[in-house]
């Protein structure tokens, strides 16, 4: 039952991945203007718009090139960076560590905070706590990531100075680092001074990035938990002596937090997507700062292949959470 | 009964505010060229990064102080009021216009139909949303008109969500069999039954959209990918307030301000006239 719905989704999964790659690929080669031209350096010779032309083989029908296109793909060949002349996936996979390190920064805050929130409101519940939590929760939902990037550059750039605003570390610091995914690496070196440092870089981008998802889990986890906590066996155990945050902590939590956690797994995928301008915001050196620049360079290649890596990342973690969720529903567990 | 007369003086109380910052907005963007104190395009290098009134140094008639190309700030901020609102509500609509509709056909049909189009939305919510836009923007080059179609075409799977699920729960209802038994057509039905049960969401839903245009103009602006830099946008003036942060904060802080207020207004708008036109909430 579960194999069955994993091959489901995995071929779903399939589909829509084909499905990115045609947008990708008509909004670039489909769309006004000659991509050659699109693709070139100011100041290209007639030469060059020949050589790139056969490179690309534009002479062919559109449907003959989408499919050389997609083969390579497949096969890991995404071409050469036009402006930095370089392997695109090499640089993808250069720049992702770095994001991926700030994503998971942000959804372990926002789980840690909207958590806390959520069962400080479920136990305050009809107080004037639970309404200032619902005030704050709807105010940080509503107030998007690129502008909470502003606010804290403001507060902790200028006002009180305390966090670095700019960069991923700071560039006086000798690295030892063998892989890109500098923080883990700094962990398992036990290099705290280093940790530090590239946490000081990653906390603002990561609040700003974390405060509207821990908003929308505040608000759904208190939901499910007071939900929950009229139920009997929850009462049993309030009858049994527990005090009430022992009951939310040991009892209830477990129950009301299953569909939260189908909410995280989409929501974290808006997240990612907002590392984008976040990541651009404080000159973070990313995948989404990097993408920024392919397209003020025009260069085709590259953001044909981080919108490909992004799309990729998104659905393989809405297959993550799909199965998360089977394996930890009863229901489904044993249907 | 008490809790329900609270929540609804509540909600009229931020319908009246969040209504009254949009109408000063959007009467400040019309009648521009009226109000604005100076030429938002005006470079004065003697007045440049001039405090705002209330700081020594600061000059009559340049209220929130100026840039550090001496133009001035509030002059520019109500100029860029009319990109702002002018991408709010076409690309909202355009999104709402086609979102809505396909929402509709796949909520009420179902079977094919449905089953394309949430295919359809799901590539759609595989890309990220701000980089979609800026490569949108890149290949149809700058402009209004490519940042209100931009928006428009990443946007509709929003509405497209929305509407489907609530146009399938009313599907169920008992008066739809009602009106397939009385012997309507089905595009009938879903025209003249369903879609009027389905306004007060996609009302909500448009004025949530309109904040998060003139999000994604801003950012877009930021990135310098919007409309043509002569124009003031909220955006530019943003990246402008970013770089000489240390020497000038006023230059963020203000327009940081006003696009806050603005998308605070769009959604407690919308959520605020989703309450007034719902039967069950009302």
């Amino acid at each position: 039952m579960l194999l069955q719905r994993f091959l489901i989704r995995l071929l779903t999964m399939l589909v829509t991945l084909f499905g990115v790659a045609v947008v990708v690929f008509v909004v670039i080669r489909v769309a006004p203007g000659d991509p050659i031209a699109m693709m070139l350096p100011p100041g290209a010779t007639d030469a060059d718009i020949a050589r790139l032309r056969a490179l690309y083989g534009l002479d062919k029908t559109i449907l003959q090139q989408f499919f050389i296109w997609l083969s390579g793909v497949v096969r890991g060949d995404f071409g050469t960076s036009i402006s930095l002349r370089q392997d695109v996936l090499g640089l993808v996979f250069n720049r992702l560590p770095a994001t991926l390190e700030l994503a998971i920064v942000a959804l372990i805050m926002a789980v840690t905070i909207g958590g806390t929130t959520a069962i400080l409101g479920a136990r305050e519940r009809g107080t004037a706590v639970e309404a200032g939590i619902d005030i704050a929760s709807g105010t940080a939902l509503s107030i998007p990531d690129f502008l909470w990037g502003l606010v804290l550059i403001l507060l902790f750039g200028v006002l009180i100075p305390v966090f670095d605003i700019s960069g991923r570390v700071s560039p006086q610091l000798d690295l030892p680092f063998l892989t890109q995914f500098y923080l883990f690496e700094s962990l398992l070196r036990l290099r705290f001074d280093l940790t530090w440092d590239l946490l000081k870089h990653m906390l603002m981008p990561a609040v700003a990035l974390a405060l509207p998802l821990a908003a929308i889990i505040a608000q759904l986890l208190k939901q499910s938990l007071k939900e929950v906590l009229d139920l009997d066996y929850v009462v049993l155990a309030r009858v049994k002596g527990f005090s009430e945050t022992q009951v939310i902590l040991r009892e209830a939590l477990k129950n009301a937090a299953l569909p939260t956690l189908t909410l995280v797994g989409v929501q974290f995928t808006f997240l990612i997507g907002g590392t984008v301008i976040v990541e651009r915001l404080f000159s973070y050196e990313g995948l989404g700062n990097m993408a920024i620049d392919a397209v003020i360079n025009r260069d085709l290649p590259l953001i044909q292949g981080i919108v490909l890596v992004f799309a990729l990342l998104f659905v393989l973690i809405n297959l993550v959470v799909d199965m998360m969720y089977a394996l930890l529903n009863p229901r489904l567990r044993h249907g | 009964m008490d809790d329900g007369r609270i929540s609804r003086h509540g909600s009229g109380a931020k319908l009246w505010l969040a209504g009254g910052w949009l109408l000063l907005a959007l009467l400040a963007a019309i009648f521009a060229p009226l109000v604005a104190p100076q030429d938002p395009l005006a470079q004065d290098l003697m007045l440049e990064r001039l405090p705002p009134f209330w700081m020594s140094g600061a000059e009559p008639g340049y209220w929130l102080g100026t840039d550090s190309l001496g133009r001035d700030l509030l002059s520019r901020l109500i100029f860029g009021a009319r990109i702002a609102f002018i991408v709010a509500f076409a690309a909202a609509t355009a999104a709402c216009l086609v979102g809505s509709t396909l929402g509709l056909v796949a909520g009420y049909f179902g079977g094919w139909a449905d089953r394309i189009i949430s295919r359809i939305v799901d590539v759609w919510m595989a890309f990220p949303p701000v980089l979609f836009a800026i490569l949108l923007v890149a290949v149809l080059g700058t402009g209004l008109s490519s940042v209100i179609i931009a928006i428009a075409v990443i946007d509709w799977t929003r509405f497209c969500r929305v509407i489907r699920a609530e146009t399938m729960g009313q599907s169920r209802m008992d008066y739809v069999e009602n009106a397939r038994i009385a012997g309507y057509g089905r595009i009938g039905i879903m025209l003249r039954e369903v879609l009027p049960n389905v306004v007060p969401s996609i009302v909500a839903l448009l004025s949530l959209e309109m904040g998060i245009a003139v999000i994604v103009e801003a950012i877009l602006s930021f990135v310098n990918l919007s409309i043509s830099t002569d124009d003031p946008t909220w955006g530019g003036i943003i990246a402008e307030g970013r770089l000489s942060i240390h020497q000038a904060w006023w230059v963020l802080v203000f327009p940081l301000i006003t696009l806050i207020l603005t998308v605070l207004s769009f959604s407690q708008f919308g959520e605020g006239l989703k309450a007034r036109f719902d039967p069950v909430l009302r």
